[in-house]
């Protein structure tokens, strides 16, 4: 289980989050909402450890463990992986090296790349010129490697084609243990018992509500996260009424 | 035209000229009295001491001789080795040369000038020996040949000159090693290369240094590359040196010539390495790039680049790339020159600290600091190199491996 609590983060001299509270439970994926530039990518990178997101307050636990001043190599370890939205290009070194870091031991990259159609890039040195959609695939199958018991995806289908998009939408979905699909064949009740995978997706279009069947939405306005509530009605209301508007509703409706 | 005499008096006049960039050396404070070493059969390579074996393969030369189309060794001033076992090469000490083949006098001193410096003069007054290595018209070597140039004698100076030929059509490989043995501490290697790539000749020529901390060392090369002929120049030097400043020269003098060049160095504290390249591109179609990685952990590195396009229709493209681990001091010198219209002339320079972003996405996946820093200096030290054989990539790489060991 991934807990935060009273969080608040300072990005230099910025109050970047103000007041974060968070529970994701084993099985559990949610989705986060929120205009640009208010905090989605940096409460990411807050829970995966980047050492410039300051924590000022608050704290943030992870299967029971404090792991609020942990490096973020120990986050990794203890089972936190993160599909960035700007990963930083590594010169030198080959997506095919990295799926293998990424797994810590042989892992046939051949396989994991031809699930997200990715095969051709393997030889190609990690990010160095990858397109937009490029870049979240590359990001799907480092995470696949990994295989992380949390999962940050930071708009995992944002920029990605029309062809793509089901692909990417259905691996994230099996990463996660969350293909609508699943329930077809298991019972409702078994499948859930089963999924132990928790999952942060941030998203703006809600794309990839097409592909996982998330248990809960939030609104992060201002550095603030908005109550609980269903990730379908969530972007319903944001359409209809934008973010600012949404979020009181949320409130009240709470 | 080839007149010892002639030759011996321009170098006597040049013997206090101090080299044109770099430190001085006093070379009155070494010695380079001939030291005698016995000739070495296979056998006895191969029953060198390990530790000396160790150094000898980091520096390319396998004493088992295996995989290679042939081999030349020096020890201090004397060949101790010298064999080729690959049909349409030859591999002969030059003093040898000298003595009995006429055609060497079209190359001696040709492309290098014997008073361009006290070096250049030193290795014509006091030459001790080098090779003389000669593709011969259409012969392809499938093996590289390997070359080592080796100081035991504490305190030596080394004058060497080699001699690189590719004839015509010709496909040569070399690896060449300059290396120190173990209980070594300061001496002098004092290089002449001059290279000649024939029309349609490619030539890859790949030097590995390993120099003990206080080595001071001068190469002065030249290279010539005909039409269609391609020079591709690789150098390695992760070791610590004390002083080491070269700046070969390139002239590519006929059309759709090809040179490339691709250093990677590692500066260590104390060591000081003034080095680049100069490519003349001089007809239509020529091709030239420099490529140089430099890391210092301590050390001062200067890369110099400079490529002159004196005609239309050519392209050259310079990068150096620096990356400053723990200190030190990179200082990139690129330089362009175009001397008409319609060149293509490019450089990118860079030197900066590894950044912290890479260091943290690489341990968000799990590996720790230690391990994505090396992960990221191993990528920055991996240069594409076209156009070399898979084998000379494989050595290389294995170069860079072992010395990335110590870089960290
Ligand atoms: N290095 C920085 N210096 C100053 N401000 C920064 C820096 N990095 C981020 N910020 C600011 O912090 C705020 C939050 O950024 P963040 O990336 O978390 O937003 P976001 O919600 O992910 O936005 P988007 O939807 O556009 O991805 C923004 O106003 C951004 O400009
Ligand atoms: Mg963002």
């Amino acid at each position: 289980m991934l807990l935060i609590e009273d969080l608040q983060v300072k990005l230099g001299d910025k109050e970047i989050l103000k007041h974060i509270d968070l529970e994701i439970q084993p099985g559990e994926t949610h989705i986060l909402f929120g205009p640009n530039g208010s905090g989605k990518t940096s409460l990411l990178m807050a829970i995966m450890g980047y050492p410039q997101y300051e924590v000022v307050a608050g704290k943030i636990m992870f299967k029971g463990e404090d792991i609020t001043r942990l490096p973020i190599d120990e986050r990794a370890r203890l089972g936190i992986g993160m599909s960035y939205q700007r990963p930083p290009t590594i010169n030198g070194l080959k997506t095919r090296q990295m799926v293998q870091l990424c797994a810590g031991d042989e892992v046939d990259e051949v396989d994991l790349a031809k699930r997200v159609n990715f095969e051709e890039f393997l030889d190609r040195d990690v990010n160095a010129g990858f397109s937009g959609g490029e870049i979240k695939r590359s990001e799907l199958l480092q995470l696949t490697a990994q295989a992380p018991d949390l999962m940050l995806f930071d708009e995992p289908e944002s920029g990605v084609d029309m062809e793509n998009i089901s692909l990417v939408g259905k691996t994230i979905a099996s990463l996660l243990q969350k293909d609508l699909s699943a329930v077809v064949t298991k019972t409702i009740m078994k499948t859930k018992l089963e999924r132990k995978k928790m999952g942060l997706i941030i998203t703006h279009t809600g794309f990839i509500l097409d592909y996982v069947s998330a248990d809960k939405g939030q609104v992060l306005y201002d550095g603030m996260l908005s109550c609980v509530s269903n990730p379908r009605e969530i972007l319903t209301c944001i359409g209809e009424s934008g973010y600012k508007e949404c979020l009181r509703c949320i409130t009240e409706t709470n | 035209m080839y007149n010892r005499d002639q030759l011996r008096e321009k170098a006597n006049k040049a013997i206090d000229k101090t080299g044109a960039i770099g430190p001085d050396i006093n070379l009155d404070e070494f010695d380079d009295a001939p030291v005698s070493h016995s000739y070495m059969a296979d056998e006895d390579l191969c029953s060198m001491p390990e530790d000396e074996q160790k150094r000898l393969i980091m520096a390319g030369l396998d004493v088992t001789k295996k995989d290679r189309g042939g081999t030349y060794f020096q020890k201090d001033t004397e060949v101790i080795h010298c064999h080729t076992q690959q049909e349409g090469i030859e591999v002969i000490p030059i003093r040898k040369a000298l003595e009995q083949y006429d055609w060497i006098r079209d190359y001696y001193w040709k492309l290098a000038a014997v008073d361009t410096d006290k070096y250049t003069a030193a290795a014509e007054l006091g030459l001790h020996d080098g090779y003389v290595i000669r593709a011969l018209p259409g012969s392809k070597s499938i093996y590289p040949i390997q070359a080592c140039l080796y100081l035991d004698k504490d305190g030596l100076q080394q004058n060497v000159h080699n001699i690189i030929i590719a004839e015509e059509d010709s496909e040569l490989h070399i690896i060449t090693g300059c290396a120190t043995s173990p209980h070594l501490k300061r001496g002098v290697h004092v290089g002449i290369s001059e290279f000649y790539v024939k029309k349609n000749a490619k030539l890859t020529f790949t030097m590995i240094h390993n120099w003990a901390e206080e080595m001071m060392v001068r190469p002065r090369s030249v290279a010539q590359v005909e039409e269609g002929g391609l020079f591709l120049n690789n150098y390695i030097c992760m070791k610590p040196v004390r002083s080491l400043q070269m700046y070969p020269t390139t002239h590519l003098v006929g059309k759709d010539a090809v040179a490339r060049f691709y250093s990677i160095i590692v500066g260590s504290p104390g060591s000081e390495y003034d080095l680049g390249g100069r490519i003349f591109l001089k007809h239509p179609g020529n091709r030239a790039e420099i490529v140089a990685r430099a890391i210092s952990n301590g050390g001062k590195i200067i890369a110099r680049g400079h490529l002159i396009g004196e005609v239309p229709d050519i392209k050259a493209h310079l990068e150096c790339r620096g990356l400053l681990l723990n200190g030190g001091l990179i200082h990139a010198i690129p330089e362009l020159e175009g001397r008409v219209d319609g060149v293509e002339m490019s450089h990118e320079a860079a030197v900066g600290k590894i950044a912290q972003e890479e260091i943290a996405y690489l341990m968000s996946r799990g590996l720790s600091e230690d391990e994505a820093t090396s992960t990221i200096v191993r990528g920055f030290l991996s240069v594409d190199i076209p156009g070399l054989p898979p084998q000379l990539k494989a050595e290389i790489d294995r170069a860079i491996e072992e010395s990335n060991k110590d870089v960290m």
